[in-house]
């Protein structure tokens, strides 16, 4: 099976969320659904001498939407067989089958399902595929002011740029094998629970 | 949610079209081109006909939607972006950023942030003003009835014929306003009509700038001192100096520039109170600094350069004056010259790294380096952001920072950068182009002192208060019109004092506000006209400092219910005036003003080959763009042969030790040579007791300045927060989110904290631009951090210094 993903350069990316809000208005999101997400992570601690900073964090972003995973928690806590993976790898609802129960929105690991309360079905990234159809990117892709997100083909794209799947906080890529590929932050490296955290997970619905 | 986006919104179901699902989990078979590059042979896809497919492609949902390519409606942030806005049924259903093909650095994708793409929650915002409303209230209460056109031009009319009448035109006031820039929209068609019809009091400078517009030229005697921004490429090293273009947009694609830069081998410090997104995303290394004593980090790293012997000597000989004893200026060869400064040779404080540590908090070994690196890495920029030069002693950042380009030898080469304000050279784009005309009242007053010359105008001198023009004013101000501008209350400093002057109606007698929405400021007017956003009207958008472009801003959808343009409101007030032909030049409307500004403006003087209005409006392209490929280098002949092509200071050359500044004879506050000066509030002060904690406010992500501080989607984004350190939070018992009050003695807010790392200790941050609303305590609950800054002005440019606060937290027991 080919499959999809987003590509994200962390090094660079400015965490604008620019990619965030286009989705929104790409999709007619209501505010409190978000299918993009910037996680702000920061790293490190504060130490001073005297007053003078003698260690200081750092931080860095992780833009993320679903990654259509390729065994995807989602589809297999689903009930109702209202997710489906289409050939590419796409991980899409059917709205038609959809019954509301949350498993997927509790079940995914990284929080890309949104029930949307004002249709009662559950809302998640389709990779903008009318896009794709018509031979564009994601909206989020071509929103990016740092041009740090990319999506296509897993494969060339590792091939590319290297196939970084795993950055803190992110769960072991084993899990479900996701659809993300990244090109890690100097500041992710050595980043641990003990050390580092996501400051912003309270703007998004979890 | 409002009502006109709900109609927007498609349901999920309609919108996904389960027939075409039921054959998804069917298993009809096709092949799709793009699916097929992305390395799939097949896919189950089925071809959807979309909202998003554009003309020609018609979809289920009734026409397919026009798209058109427009600026994003410009509110003075530093970029202007393009944006493709799709129209269906009359109104906007989708907003898509610039999709020209060609993406390279001589000519990048203008791509919108969060504000551009996320416009239409505030285009279709329920609260948009949507008809003239009159006070009926107090001043200040927001009580108001919904009035007709006709009656309000009549009260228009009125209250400026019986001021102008009993007071003449200097009692009015058109006040700084940037809230919108598309030439038509804003305050500049009011300027033109009060300028034909005897004109109102004037002003200069700015809210964002104002004391690096004034301390420029001191130095090189011009504010063009900028390369063009593709040059940085060319460099080896660059401090962003409490400069965050990643989030406030200095110039659309200045942090992709930045990017491509330390791709090209360039490494990049960023010196800043906070681990701003520029930081994160375009630095090297980030040096967290205490707020304001930037001046003192960098007189150090003069003492490195001058100790180490690292500074250009044939540079400073050849260019400079005032370096030390052997190059003063004639007549003040005994007076304390910039070497003397740092060596501590009069004042006895040597400048060393050691000196700066205790006042910036930053290691002495770490200004060495940095000082070291910078001298030495081959061609450096050093840039200057604007927040630091928002502070009480502005100035002096502004020209230690500019001195230190100068002795490195980094002006006038490829690679460097003078520092400054750093205006392209070769010419920076218009901004406004429609002509104001001239004002017949010759007085003009620091745009920062406005509330002065309401409460003290004809008291006002040229020495203390800067004003221009007079020696006196006639009158304090007793009418103000205010347009596209939340200055009236929000963005000046000091908002409880600035409302208790325009709550008396004995000081400025009338107040009317134009706007989209009932601002902070609308709240304070006795009459209130509902505007037109920048997408209903016609309109041309220029770069900001940067930028070899303009865009057409095409009428994308009508204006709804009352709504009109400024121009227009100009236009009508104009007619009662007697004054309309003059006014509209024959009878021009917004397009035939857009048609004249391209072609006998830009045409003319910038853009020779570019296209005519019509050509341009017809081929729905919107933006012009000169392509950069070779970047302009500022003072590039001045370097080849100083002699020969002088700069306009008095010297001729670069001035470190100013001659016009040392006559003023206010040593303390306004140095011949660039020095670090104590803040009047800061943590060395008495005033650290009570209110141990400094206060920033910077530039958000989710707003320029205030406008879409009403967008769910920015705000969603970027929600009004309180940002304090760790430390801090935890000696204060707080925990994230919580609600806590801020202040000061100038007043208080109650405001979620965020506890994060990314602010250093000591220092908190409110950022700028969120909306004033006072509780029944007179508690700001909107998060305004002007609740909480200064009116004293700076002493040379007579400049805002709103970030230099001093305040206190503590939890709230409001929620």
């Amino acid at each position: 099976m080919s499959k999809l993903a987003f590509y994200v350069d962390t090094t660079a990316c400015s965490g604008c969320k620019a990619c965030q809000v286009a989705c929104n208005d790409k999709n007619d999101l209501w505010p409190g659904i978000s299918w993009r997400r910037v996680y702000e992570v920061e790293v490190g601690e504060w130490k001073e001498r005297d007053g003078v900073i003698t260690e200081k964090p750092a931080g860095y972003y992780i833009s993320m939407s679903c990654n259509h995973c390729e065994n995807p928690e989602c589809l297999k806590s689903c009930p109702s067989k209202a997710l489906f993976q289409t050939l590419d790898g796409l991980v899409l609802v059917n709205p038609d089958l959809c019954i509301g129960c949350f498993y997927c929105e509790w079940s995914c690991p990284y929080g890309a399902l949104n029930f949307d309360f004002n249709t009662g079905i559950m809302s998640k990234c389709d990779a903008c595929e009318d896009l794709l159809f018509i031979g564009k990117n994601p909206a989020c892709v071509d929103a990016c002011p740092m041009r740090v997100l990319k999506f296509g083909n897993f494969r060339e794209m590792a091939n590319e740029f290297g196939e970084i799947t795993q950055i803190f906080p992110l769960p072991d890529y084993s899990m479900t094998r996701p659809g993300i590929l990244l090109k890690p932050h100097d500041a992710s490296k050595g980043a641990v629970d003990d050390n580092a955290g996501v400051n912003n997970t309270q703007n998004y619905r979890q | 949610m409002n009502k006109s986006s709900d109609k927007s919104k498609k349901p999920i179901l309609n919108r996904r079209g389960f027939v075409q699902w039921s054959s998804v989990v069917g298993g009809s078979l096709l092949f799709s081109p793009v699916f097929e590059a992305y390395g799939s042979k097949s896919t189950r896809l089925i071809k959807k006909r979309s909202s998003v497919v554009g003309k020609g492609e018609a979809g289920d949902q009734g026409p397919a939607p026009t798209i058109i390519r427009t600026a994003c409606p410009g509110h003075n942030c530093g970029g202007r972006c393009v944006l493709k806005v799709h129209v269906s049924g009359g109104q906007i259903v989708r907003i898509e950023g610039d999709d020209r093909p060609h993406d390279g650095i001589d000519d990048p994708q203008l791509r919108a942030c969060i504000r551009g793409r996320g416009y239409r929650k505030r285009q279709y915002s329920p609260d948009r003003l949507k008809y003239p409303l009159k006070r009926t209230g107090k001043r200040g209460e927001g009580k108001f009835e919904r009035i007709s056109w006709d009656e309000a031009y009549d009260i228009l009319y009125r209250e400026i014929s019986r001021v102008r009448e009993k007071y003449g035109n200097s009692a009015i006031y058109v006040p700084y306003g940037t809230g919108s820039y598309n030439n038509l929209n804003g305050r500049w068609p009011v300027a033109r009509l009060m300028n034909l019809i005897g004109g109102s009091l004037g002003f200069y400078n700015s809210y964002s700038w104002a004391c690096i517009n004034i301390a420029t030229p001191y130095v090189y005697g011009t504010l063009s001192t900028g390369n063009q921004r593709q040059d940085w490429v060319n460099s080896k090293y660059i401090i962003m100096w409490g400069w965050n273009p990643a989030e406030m947009r200095d110039g659309t694609n200045s942090e992709f520039f930045i990017k491509k830069a330390r791709e090209n081998g360039a490494r990049v410090v960023c010196i800043d109170p906070r681990l701003s997104m520029s930081a994160i995303a375009l630095a090297d290394e980030w040096i967290p600094i205490r707020p304001g004593t930037d001046a003192a980090m960098m007189s150090a790293m003069a003492y490195v350069m001058i100790k180490e012997d690292l500074v250009d000597k044939d540079f400073i000989k050849k260019a400079c004056v005032g370096f030390d004893r052997s190059q003063m200026p004639e007549g003040y060869e005994d007076e304390e010259s910039y070497s003397d400064y740092i060596l501590g040779t009069r004042d006895g404080t040597p400048k060393t790294p050691e000196w700066a540590e205790k006042i910036t908090r930053v290691p002495a070994e770490t200004i060495a380096r940095i000082a070291r690196e910078y001298a030495t890495s081959g061609p450096a920029v050093l840039y200057q952001g604007y927040g630091m030069q928002r502070r009480a002693y502005g100035e002096q950042v502004v020209i230690a920072g500019a001195v230190l380009a100068a002795i490195t030898g980094n002006v006038g080469i490829s690679g460097g950068w003078a520092s400054g304000l750093a205006n392209q050279v070769g010419g920076a784009p218009f901004w406004t182009v429609f002509p104001t005309g001239s004002n017949p009242v010759r007085a003009s007053i620091p745009v920062f002192l406005w509330t002065e010359a309401i409460i003290r105008g004809k008291e006002m001198t040229a020495e203390e208060h800067g004003l221009r023009g007079v020696r006196q004013l006639d009158n304090d101000i007793k009418l103000i019109w205010n347009v596209a501008s939340n200055i009236l209350i929000n963005q000046h400093s000091n908002t409880n004092r600035t409302a208790d002057i325009l709550r008396d109606e004995s000081k400025v007698e009338f107040i009317a506000v134009q706007d989209n929405f009932l601002t902070s400021s609308a709240m304070f007017a006795d009459l209130v006209l509902p505007v037109c956003t920048q997408f209903e009207m016609w309109g041309v958008s220029d770069g900001w400092k940067y930028g070899e472009e303009v865009i057409v801003m095409p009428k994308v959808v009508d204006p709804p219910f009352e709504t009109k343009s400024d121009y227009r409101i100009a236009a009508d007030m104009a007619e009662r005036f007697g004054v309309y032909d003059r006014f509209t030049e024959g009878g021009r409307d917004e397009k035939d003003w857009c048609e004249w500004i391209i072609d006998n403006v830009y045409r003319r003087r910038r853009f020779p080959d570019m296209p005519s209005f019509s050509e341009m409006v017809e081929s729905n392209r919107a933006v012009y763009v000169r392509k950069v490929n070779k970047p302009l280098v500022a003072f590039e002949a001045f370097r080849k042969d100083p002699e020969a092509n002088p700069l306009s200071t008095p010297s001729g050359k670069i001035e470190l030790f100013s001659s016009r500044l040392h006559r003023m004879n206010r040593p303390d506050e306004i140095p011949a040579v660039p020095k670090y000066i104590e803040e009047w509030e800061s943590p060395f002060g008495p005033e650290a007791s009570s209110y141990p904690l400094q206060a920033i406010g910077h530039h958000y992500m989710s707003r320029v300045h205030s406008t879409h501080d009403n967008n769910e989607w920015t705000m969603e984004a970027y929600p009004q927060l309180l940002f304090i350190n760790p430390k801090d939070a935890e000696e204060r018992g707080l925990h994230d989110e919580q609600m806590v009050k801020v202040w000061n003695d100038r007043g208080a807010i109650i405001i979620p904290c965020k506890i994060t790392r990314k602010i250093m200790p000591g220092v908190v941050n409110i950022p700028q631009g969120a909306w004033y609303k006072p509780d029944r305590d007179g508690d700001d609950r909107g998060g305004n951090v002007n609740t909480l800054t200064s009116e004293r002005w700076t002493p040379l440019a007579k400049g805002n210094p709103q970030h230099t606060i001093m305040v206190q937290v503590e939890r709230s027991s409001k929620r």
